[in-house]
């Protein structure tokens, strides 16, 4: 059943705004949206594409290397990817960044992915709840030139250099069998993702970008000087990398706003429309009174 | 045999089959290619990637096209991302269309982004509107005149934002399915059925259809005129039966929020919301559900929609028609009765006029 070769992965994750749980606090008085309002979490099924790339690691051996492009904030969701058990997060942040469509975020991810070396699989979230554009995954295998195995819900099999895997689909599921490497975007009912390790969080609650010593040494003084810091977490392997731009070798015209075809014309909130509405008691009488309104205009019977 | 290539600018339309039927949302979006195109001067071109697909052919010519590049190829019997978007980005190449529609379904949204990064070109996810405008760049002091105007909820459904491509051909978009009204088939129409001969690579075969089941939802929430649905102010098993008990007087179907589909209260497939189906019936029943901006995504565009919520500041209650602060479990008997004593003082009614 297992192959007797390891399965290299890496994991594509975002930050995005917690647009799934819009609390009351999160409208203004308008009925507009307090951006601000919203955490940044952890995008949820990008938890699953990490969740499958751990289960194929603990079946076929290998490496699992998390990778995001967001602000330098994000290094929260690389902290979280080591405590579920990754071995090595990539931090892609540059302003050179902001502004960036899916067609030019896909160009960044291509060119991290080909910096990291050789991978087996590639995968990501189905979609992120910023955008939920399904679109970066598809977009990211096309520009490596590898195929692309969307809506994966489950590994089959891995053996001889190809993946079994199953899709989900509205009108139904597909078995399909691809050559590795390729990319598999994995919708939230592919897994139940395990919480990050109590123990990693311990030997790794250190594990910054460089940006993040200054923070981290407010927290904890005793840790000595900044360059002392740093040298402790590079001799622990605890620094998490930072590639910019350059590093990557990304040209000015694919990057940000400019690499980006897609311009937002005009953006509307959405106001929640009060409408002619009326308040019906719960009594039996009040609503054979409501029933009858409805009947009356044709909406009913 | 092939007609030549025409000068005219195209509105395209990727044509998703399935079992021998045209998708409804490629229809949706042979009909909106088609009103665009009329305002354009732009030909309507389907695309229809199959193997012995000729009368799908005619019938999308039947539902507003004036073309359809058909390559029918045996590699091509069944959707794979490779081979079908080889087809579509040589002849995109090849005619350079103007627009460049998909249906957001999984398959659909599986070869647009693809078809879109070799193309080098926009695209813009899960479009609920399309029209046409000019877009003016304040900066150069440069108006684009008769773009492509695609509307989509943005950031969880909170914002509604119109996209543009200016600089990049085609200008590409998935749309929702039920969003845009279906086209009725005209046998009358006429139109050229082109053929395209795949120029395939060999790498285009890297992925293999094993096998495939069909799940034939019986849910038919999407067409339905009542829908009652349940969230998370359902807490008993029992109290959804009688959600499906109202459906069935008024002749309707269940849907839930997504509370009620995570609780087991209800398959998938009677979801209503951005992650689910778009509804929009003569009568929306919102029974316990607060109203996230998710589920009202999906609902809001309902004639006449009833709220059932213990909390007084439920969301819901702020697009309801009608407003009933009680519990769910209590109220929707008292609907049923109600339903239940009209019809038969109707039935009383004509028994004696008989």
């Amino acid at each position: 059943m297992t192959d007797s070769r390891p399965i290299d992965c890496v994991v594509l994750v975002k930050q995005v705004p917690d647009t799934h749980n819009v609390t009351g606090e999160a409208m203004t008085s308008n009925g507009t949206m307090n951006r601000s309002a919203l955490p940044a979490i952890f995008n949820p099924e990008d938890l699953n594409a990490l969740e499958m790339a751990l289960q194929v690691r603990e079946r076929h051996g290998g490496t699992v290397t998390v990778v995001t492009m967001g602000p330098p904030k994000a290094a929260d969701i690389l902290r979280e990817s080591l405590w579920r058990g990754a071995d090595r997060v990539v931090l892609l942040t540059d302003r050179k960044f902001a502004g960036a469509d899916t067609l030019a975020t896909s160009f960044a991810l291509q060119k991290a992915i080909e910096k990291l070396g050789r991978y087996d699989l590639v995968l990501a979230g189905r979609q992120a709840i910023d955008g939920d554009t399904a679109q970066v995954g598809p977009q990211t295998a096309e520009k490596l030139g590898i195929p692309q195995i969307t809506y994966a819900e489950s590994i089959l099999e891995i053996a001889d250099g190809r993946i079994t895997a199953e899709r989900a689909l509205d009108h139904g599921s597909e078995v399909v069998r691809c050559r590795m490497p390729c990319l598999l975007t994995v919708v939230g009912s592919a897994n139940t993702p395990r919480p990050p390790s109590a123990r990693r969080r311990m030997a790794l609650k250190l594990a910054a970008t460089s940006a993040e010593i200054p923070a981290l040494r407010e927290r904890w003084p005793e840790l000595g000087t900044e360059d002392a810091l740093a040298a402790h977490l590079q001799s622990r392997d605890l620094l998490i990398p930072v590639w910019t731009a350059d590093d990557i070798g990304l040209a000015a015209e694919s990057i940000g706003l400019a690499g980006s075809p897609t311009q937002v014309h005009k953006v509307n909130f959405v106001v929640l429309e009060s409408t002619e509405s009326k308040t019906v008691e719960p009594t039996p009488e009040a609503i054979a009174a409501m029933v009858a309104e409805l009947v009356h205009e044709y909406i009913v019977g | 045999m092939s007609e030549q290539l025409t000068d005219r600018k195209g509105a395209w339309v990727f044509i998703e089959h399935r079992d021998g039927r045209i998708t409804d949302v490629s229809l949706e979006l042979i009909g909106r290619a088609r009103e665009l195109a009329d305002r354009l001067g732009y030909e309507v071109v389907g695309l229809l990637c199959g193997h012995g697909v000729d009368d799908l052919a005619t019938e999308v010519i039947r539902r507003g096209a004036d073309r359809v590049l058909l390559a029918d190829h045996p590699e091509l019997a069944h959707y794979r991302t490779l081979p079908y978007a080889r087809v579509a980005i040589a002849e995109a190449r090849r005619r350079r269309p103007e627009i460049f529609l998909v249906g957001g379904s999984p398959n659909g949204r599986d070869f647009a982004p693809r078809v879109a990064s070799a193309l080098r070109c926009g695209l813009t996810a899960d479009c609920t509107d399309l029209q046409v405008g000019n877009y003016h760049v304040k900066r150069d002091n440069t108006t684009y005149e008769n773009l492509l105007l695609q509307i989509r909820p943005a950031f969880g459904g909170n914002l509604v934002a119109t996209i543009v491509n200016p600089h990049t051909r085609p200008q590409m978009a998935t749309v929702r399915e039920g969003v845009m009204r279906m086209p009725e088939a005209d046998a009358t129409r006429t139109g050229v059925v082109e053929r395209v001969i795949p120029e395939f690579e060999p790498g285009d075969f890297a992925l293999e259809v094993i096998s495939h089941e069909a799940r034939h939802s019986t849910v038919k929430l999407k067409d339905a005129a009542v829908v009652v649905a349940g969230g998370a102010g359902i807490t008993d098993p029992k109290e959804f039966e009688l959600l499906r008990d109202l459906a069935n007087l008024l002749g309707g179907e269940v849907g839930a929020s997504r509370a009620a589909v995570d609780a087991g209260f209800i398959e998938k497939d009677h979801q209503v919301g951005q992650t689910g189906t778009t509804v929009r019936p003569r009568l929306y029943i919102a029974a316990g559900i607060s109203g996230a901006i998710q589920h009202r995504a999906g609902m809001d565009q309902s004639s006449k929609i009833i709220a059932i919520n213990t909390d007084p500041g439920a969301p819901m209650f702020q697009i309801a028609h009608y407003r009933i602060v009680g519990k769910a479990g209590d109220v929707v008997p008292m609907i049923i009765k109600a339903l239940r004593e009209r019809s038969a003082d109707q039935g009383a009614a004509e028994g004696a006029a008989r």
